[in-house]
């Protein structure tokens, strides 16, 4: 009773701790996504134009000036992002603010040598003032960014927490484990072994929910996870769920987000094999396309009078957390044909360190 | 009750819990006279088994595919001696709160074979549920509707029900076999089947997926007047003017 005191507080306290530490919420964007890069371009673009309006009040002077502007401002902003994807790990490495410094740093030296080389082609008024009302525009510019990017760093964390927290508290459906608990209390006489099996299997199930949901891992673990998840539930449903696994050409070194599958195996047997007496088929397809992983989960829609609820709960919650790791390099997709309720995802191919 | 025995049958879809059950039964049996008269995987397979295999007791799972426990439930209540129910679930806030409220017994699963065996003592004292909290329960259409006919209970799939048509007391139940009578009223069955049936007249209820055609029938002496078709039997049914709208709706629909 003591020790089960003692341990009881550390345990609350540690993944508290580790979400603080391992999502430091001061820390540059990674310039390398498409989702920041796109971002970036669209807001600066804005600006721009936004800034031309504000000279100039008729329609097509304002026109012409923007495309002025734009011409000089997206080669300088494609320029810097080339360089800041380049650095992009070194700088997430280093302290905030010598890492916004730098940004800076690298954003004035473009923005001068653009200057320069307009200059070379269109003398026009090169004095300094413009030139150190460029530099001026684009600090301000770089600033505002880094703050944008913090402010939606900080708004984005305490959902990734939240995921992590729902992960544990409605990702297994309760029903799903008293039944599985019953049928291997069903075993216990007859089949000591295989009850064996099954409990081992759910306390593996119950490791992965309970642990770190943030880092990736190994697709392979997450096929094995899948796989004991379905030992599990076959052994209650026994022959009326069927599962046709298809796996082409799976690189060894995929990561993928933890519990990115099992959720919709548990949705696709709530949903497509529990309410139907007849056997039925989820199949699951995984392939890379070059450079993207794609994954096809399906299962069929039983002929019922009654809907069952808490779809949409475990579907949302996995397009948030695909959208927190890959932003707008992941696609999350459903649809319904043919009697089949099909989930489609495409996420970038993430090699791991093996 | 033969031989003093509680006569008890299991009904679950899935053969592990079943199989618990039994384990668990065998144990009360050392406690308490008795007897395993049989399992279902279904409601309705039950409700076959108990009219076979009468019981005193039955253990009922709520989830199940093809009938589920509470509309069994409600069925049996049709048969002339029905037995106690005792559900079971493995997790099912809703239903766990309208046992309680209506002091229904229930065990969640797992269950405890002391648990079990408290049921079962208590059983023949406790009063039997009553229909309405029954109908009140189950948020769902049923899939069957039932007749009680010479002591037993007859189902008929809603899915196979042509029209239904009021006739003084009764509903009748037209389907393509057959005609039954019910002792419901055709406007709590409109408000159950509404997605299914539409309202023809006053007096009736068709299946919208039989409806075959919609035409205009002229009677010698009088105004001509409308009526639809009806899939799998040669039967018209006379439209009244006031759904005449309503239904052609629903005729543009299926064209």
């Amino acid at each position: 009773m003591q020790a089960c005191r003692e341990s009881n507080p550390s345990e609350v306290i540690e993944p508290m701790a580790s979400i603080s530490q391992n999502a430091p919420v001061n820390s540059l964007p990674d310039f390398r996504n498409l989702g920041v890069m796109l971002r970036i371009l669209v807001i600066v673009t804005g600006l721009t134009l936004l800034a031309e309006a504000l000279k100039n009040n008729a329609l097509v002077r304002w026109l012409e000036a923007s495309a002025a502007a734009i011409a000089f401002v997206l080669p300088v902003t494609i320029i810097s992002l080339l360089i800041l994807g380049l650095a992009t790990a070194w700088l997430r490495r280093i302290d905030y603010r010598a890492a916004i410094a730098f940004v800076v740093i690298i954003e004035l030296a473009v923005v001068t040598a653009t200057v320069q080389f307009v200059w070379v082609l269109l003398p026009e008024d090169n004095s300094l003032t413009v030139l150190v009302r460029y530099w001026l525009f684009t600090v301000l510019l770089a600033l505002a960014l880094i703050g944008y990017f913090n402010l939606r760093n900080r708004a984005l964390s305490p959902a990734l927490a939240e995921a992590r927290l729902q992960a544990l508290q409605a990702r297994i459906r309760p029903h799903f484990l008293f039944n599985s608990l019953n049928a291997v209390l069903s075993l216990m006489r007859a089949e000591p072994r295989r009850a064996e099996t099954a409990l081992e299997d759910l306390s593996e199930l119950f490791r992965v929910l309970m642990s770190d949901n943030r880092k990736l891992i190994p697709l392979e673990q997450e096929l094995e996870l899948c796989r004991q998840y379905l030992d599990i539930e076959s052994l209650r449903l026994e022959d009326r769920l069927n599962v046709d696994w298809r796996i082409e050409e799976l690189p060894d070194d995929a990561m993928v987000p933890p519990l990115i599958l099992q959720p919709l195996l548990e949705n696709a047997v709530y949903h497509g094999i529990e309410p139907s007496a007849r056997p039925g088929t989820i199949s699951i397809h995984i392939q890379r396309k070059s450079e993207r992983l794609e994954m096809t989960l399906s299962n069929p829609v039983p002929e019922t009078t009654r809907p069952q609820s808490g779809n949409k709960m475990a579907l949302a919650n996995i397009g948030e957390r695909l959208q927190l790791h890959f932003d707008a390099e992941a696609t999350f997709a459903t649809r319904s044909e043919g009697g089949r309720f099909e989930v489609r995802i495409v996420l970038p191919y993430v090699k791991g360190v093996i | 009750m033969s031989g003093g025995k509680l006569r008890i049958a299991i009904t679950d879809d899935e053969a592990p819990a079943r199989n618990r059950i039994k384990n668990l039964l065998e144990d009360v049996s050392e406690m308490l006279p008795i007897e395993l008269v049989g399992e279902a995987d279904n409601g309705r397979a039950l409700l076959e088994l108990v009219e076979e295999h009468p019981a005193d007791v039955v253990l009922l799972d709520i989830r199940m595919p093809e009938m589920d426990g509470l509309e069994a439930a409600r069925h049996l209540q049709k048969l002339e001696d029905p037995p106690h129910v005792v559900f079971t679930t493995a997790y099912d806030d809703y239903a766990v709160s309208a046992f309680e409220l209506h002091a229904i017994d229930y065990l969640v699963k797992p269950i405890r074979l002391r648990r079990l065996h408290d049921a079962l003592s208590r059983v023949r004292s406790i009063t039997r549920i009553p229909l309405d909290v029954l109908n009140e329960m189950a948020p769902d259409a049923r899939t069957h509707l039932s007749i009680q006919e010479r002591g037993k209970v007859q189902l008929v799939p809603v899915a196979e029900i042509l029209y239904l048509r009021a006739e003084l007391k009764y509903v009748t139940i037209r389907t393509a076999q057959r005609e039954l009578l019910l002792e419901e009223s055709l406007s709590s069955l409109e408000e159950e089947f509404g997605d299914r049936f539409v309202r023809i007249h006053r007096n009736c209820l068709v299946a919208r997926e039989y409806i075959e055609a919609f035409e205009k029938e002229s009677q010698p002496g009088a105004e001509a007047r409308w009526v639809i078709r009806v899939r799998g039997v040669n039967e018209k049914l006379p439209v009244s003017r006031r759904q005449q709208s309503i239904v052609r709706q629903l005729g543009k629909k299926a064209c």
